[in-house]
C-alpha cells in the first residue's frame, strides 16, 4: 500500500468536474460524473477497457469538448478558455501517454527540449541544457540522450514520455495506462517513478489504468468508473470492501490469480 | 438477429457506393479549401519554424533528386525520339529543339515533376501526419502547449511550395539535355545551335507560366498531403488511406489547375 504524501491539501481542488457528459453516437461514456482531485494527490481511475477512462482525462486538457457539465483546472473554466489561454494551461498540465507519444523523428533531447524551446522564449542553450540533464536524471536514463525513439524499450520510452512532460514543470500530471504492455519489474519502477514525482515535483495526478497494482502502490485515493459513471470513490480498501459483482472481478483477477 | 429494416452492403442499390465515394470526394474538396485557410492564417504569423522549413526542404528535394534527374532525363529522350518521325514526314526535323522545348518548358517539366512529387512527397506526407496522429504524437505536441499546425503543417507545406518549382526548373534542364544527345546522335546538331533552337520560342510569359504552375503544383501537393494526414483515423487502416488520398486527390487537382492555368495564361497572351 502506498504511503501518503506529506503534502496533500484536501481543502484545495486543483480539479474540479462537475456533472460531466459525453457521447459518441449513440455511445454514452460518460453520463454526469462528478469528481474533485486535490492538491498534491495522485488519484487513480479504475475501469474496464471502453469504460471513458482516457476520454476523461481528454476532456480535462481540452483535447475533447463534452457533451454537457462542467471542468475547472487550476481555477480555470477549461470550456470558456480561448485557444491562447487554453495553450496556457496546458503548459501547467503534463500528459503521460499510453503509447509515449514520442516523436519518431527526434531523437530523445529533441524531444524533451521540443516543448521547452517553444514555451520558454528567450531560454538559454545553457539553461536547455541544464533541463534536459535534470529531467533525465529524474527518470534515470541519462545515457539514452542521443538515442531515437526506435531504439529504445517500452520502458524507456514511458520514463522518456514522462520527462518530456516534467520538463515544463507541470503542476498536475496525468497518467494514461502508465503500466499497459511492460513486464512486472518495469511496472514497479514505473510505479516508483510516479511516487517520486508526487514527492519531488509536488504534483497532483490523475492515474488512468485497469492495473490494480499500480493502482494500490500510486493512488491516494481510487475513483472506480462503472457504466459511465463513479460509483465508489475512496481508499484502496475502501473501494474494494465490497460485494458489488461489478468491483470484486478486478480485485479477484489481479490478486487471487 | 432480426435485420428487418437495415440495409447490408450487398443490399444497397447499385450505384449508392459511387455515389458516396463521389460525395465523400467532394466533401474532402471542401474540407480541404478550410484547411488551406487555416493555413494562410497560422502561415504568417510568428514564430517562425525556419530549421524544420530547411529541414523540410532537404526531404522534399534532395529526397526526390535521384529519381527526378532519371525521369527527367528520360521524357526528354522519349519525347525527341517519338516526335521525330511526325517531323520527318514534312521534313522539318530542324524544329525537333523549339518543338521539344516548347512541350518541355512550358508543360512537361512542372507537369511530370508535380506528378512524381505527388506520388513521393504526398504520399509520404500523408502517411508520416497519419502515423504520428494515430500514435497520439500530434495530441502530445497540442497537450504540451505547442503548435503542431504550425510546426507540422505549415513547414510542410511552405517546403514543397518552395521546392518544386526548384525541382521543376532542374526536370527541365534535365530533359532538355536528354534531348540535345537525342538530337545530337542523330542529326548532329552542335550544342551551340540546340540551345539558340530551344530558347527562341519561349517568352518571359511562358517561364512566368511554368513558375506559377510549379508554385501552385507544389502548394497543393502540400496542402492535401497534410490534411489527409492531419485528419487520419481509424489506425493504420486509415493512414494507408491518407497516403493514398493524398497522391488521388492532388493529382486531380494537378490537372484541374494546370487546366485552369494555361487558360489564364491564354487571355493575356
Amino acid at each position: 500500500m502506498k504511503k501518503a504524501a506529506s503534502h496533500i491539501d484536501y481543502n484545495n481542488a486543483v480539479i474540479s468536474i462537475r456533472d460531466l457528459e459525453k457521447s459518441f453516437g449513440d455511445y454514452h461514456v460518460l453520463r454526469g460524473i462528478d469528481l474533485d482531485i486535490f492538491q498534491g494527490e495522485n488519484l487513480v481511475v479504475l475501469g474496464r477497457s471502453g469504460t471513458g477512462k482516457s476520454v476523461l482525462i481528454k476532456l480535462i486538457s481540452g483535447l475533447l469538448r463534452p457533451d454537457k457539465g462542467s471542468i475547472s483546472v487550476l481555477g480555470n473554466d477549461v470550456l470558456a478558455l480561448s485557444d491562447k489561454q487554453l495553450q496556457e494551461l496546458r503548459i501547467r498540465i503534463g500528459f503521460s501517454f499510453q503509447n509515449s507519444a514520442l516523436y519518431d523523428s527526434m531523437t530523445v533531447r529533441k524531444n524533451l527540449e521540443f516543448p521547452l524551446v517553444r514555451n520558454r522564449k528567450g531560454i538559454g542553450r545553457a539553461e536547455i541544457n541544464k533541463s534536459v540533464e535534470t529531467v533525465l536524471d529524474a527518470v534515470g536514463l541519462s545515457q539514452t540522450i542521443n538515442q531515437m525513439p526506435s531504439e529504445l524499450s517500452g520502458g524507456q520510452r514511458k520514463r522518456i514520455g514522462i520527462a518530456r512532460t516534467l520538463i515544463l514543470n507541470p503542476e498536475i500530471m496525468m497518467y494514461d495506462e502508465p503500466t499497459a504492455g511492460l513486464d512486472p519489474i518495469t511496472c514497479i519502477e514505473i510505479n516508483e517513478l510516479i511516487n517520486e514525482v508526487q514527492e519531488r515535483y509536488r504534483t497532483s495526478s490523475i492515474i488512468i489504468t485497469h492495473d490494480l497494482t499500480c493502482a494500490k502502490s500510486t493512488g491516494d485515493r481510487i475513483a472506480m468508473l462503472l457504466d459511465g459513471q463513479f460509483q465508489r470513490v475512496g481508499t484502496f480498501d475502501e473501494v474494494f470492501d465490497t460485494d458489488d459483482e461489478r468491483v470484486k472481478p478486478f480485485f479477484d483477477y489481479n490478486f487471487i490469480q | 438477429m432480426d435485420t428487418a429494416g437495415t440495409t447490408t452492403p450487398q443490399q444497397q442499390k447499385p450505384g449508392s457506393k459511387l455515389k458516396k465515394r463521389v460525395t465523400d470526394f467532394f466533401v474532402d474538396l471542401y474540407k480541404i479549401g478550410g484547411f488551406t485557410a487555416r493555413f494562410f492564417k497560422e502561415a504568417f504569423v510568428p514564430p517562425f519554424e525556419f530549421r524544420e522549413i530547411v529541414r523540410q526542404c532537404f526531404e522534399v528535394g534532395v529526397k526526390s533528386f535521384s529519381l527526378i534527374t532519371l525521369t527527367g532525363f528520360i521524357v526528354g529522350v522519349i519525347f525527341t525520339k517519338q516526335s521525330r518521325p511526325s517531323l520527318s514526314e514534312f521534313g522539318a526535323t530542324s524544329w525537333l529543339p523549339s518543338l521539344v522545348s516548347i512541350a518541355i518548358l512550358k508543360a512537361l517539366a512542372p507537369l511530370v515533376t508535380a506528378l512524381i512529387a505527388a506520388g513521393k512527397v504526398g504520399s509520404g506526407i500523408g502517411a508520416e501526419l497519419g502515423s504520428m496522429r494515430v500514435t497520439e504524437q500530434i495530441d502530445a505536441m497540442e497537450v504540451s502547449g505547442t503548435k503542431p499546425f504550425k510546426f507540422l503543417v505549415c513547414t510542410r507545406v511552405i517546403a514543397t511550395t518552395l521546392c518544386i518549382p526548384l525541382l521543376a526548373t532542374y526536370v527541365a534542364l534535365i530533359a532538355l539535355l536528354g534531348a540535345f544527345l537525342n538530337v545530337n546522335t542523330n542529326e548532329g546538331t552542335s550544342y551551340s545551335a540546340f540551345m539558340s533552337d530551344v530558347f527562341e520560342p519561349i517568352g518571359f510569359i511562358d517561364i512566368n507560366q511554368s513558375l506559377v504552375k510549379a508554385i501552385v503544383f507544389g502548394f497543393t501537393i502540400g496542402i492535401v498531403g497534410c490534411y489527409q494526414g492531419y485528419h487520419s483515423n481509424k489506425g493504420t487502416e486509415g493512414v494507408g488511406k491518407a497516403a493514398n488520398n493524398a497522391v488521388v486527390i492532388a493529382m486531380f487537382l494537378i490537372f484541374i489547375e494546370e487546366i485552369l492555368i494555361v487558360q489564364i495564361t491564354g487571355w493575356f497572351r
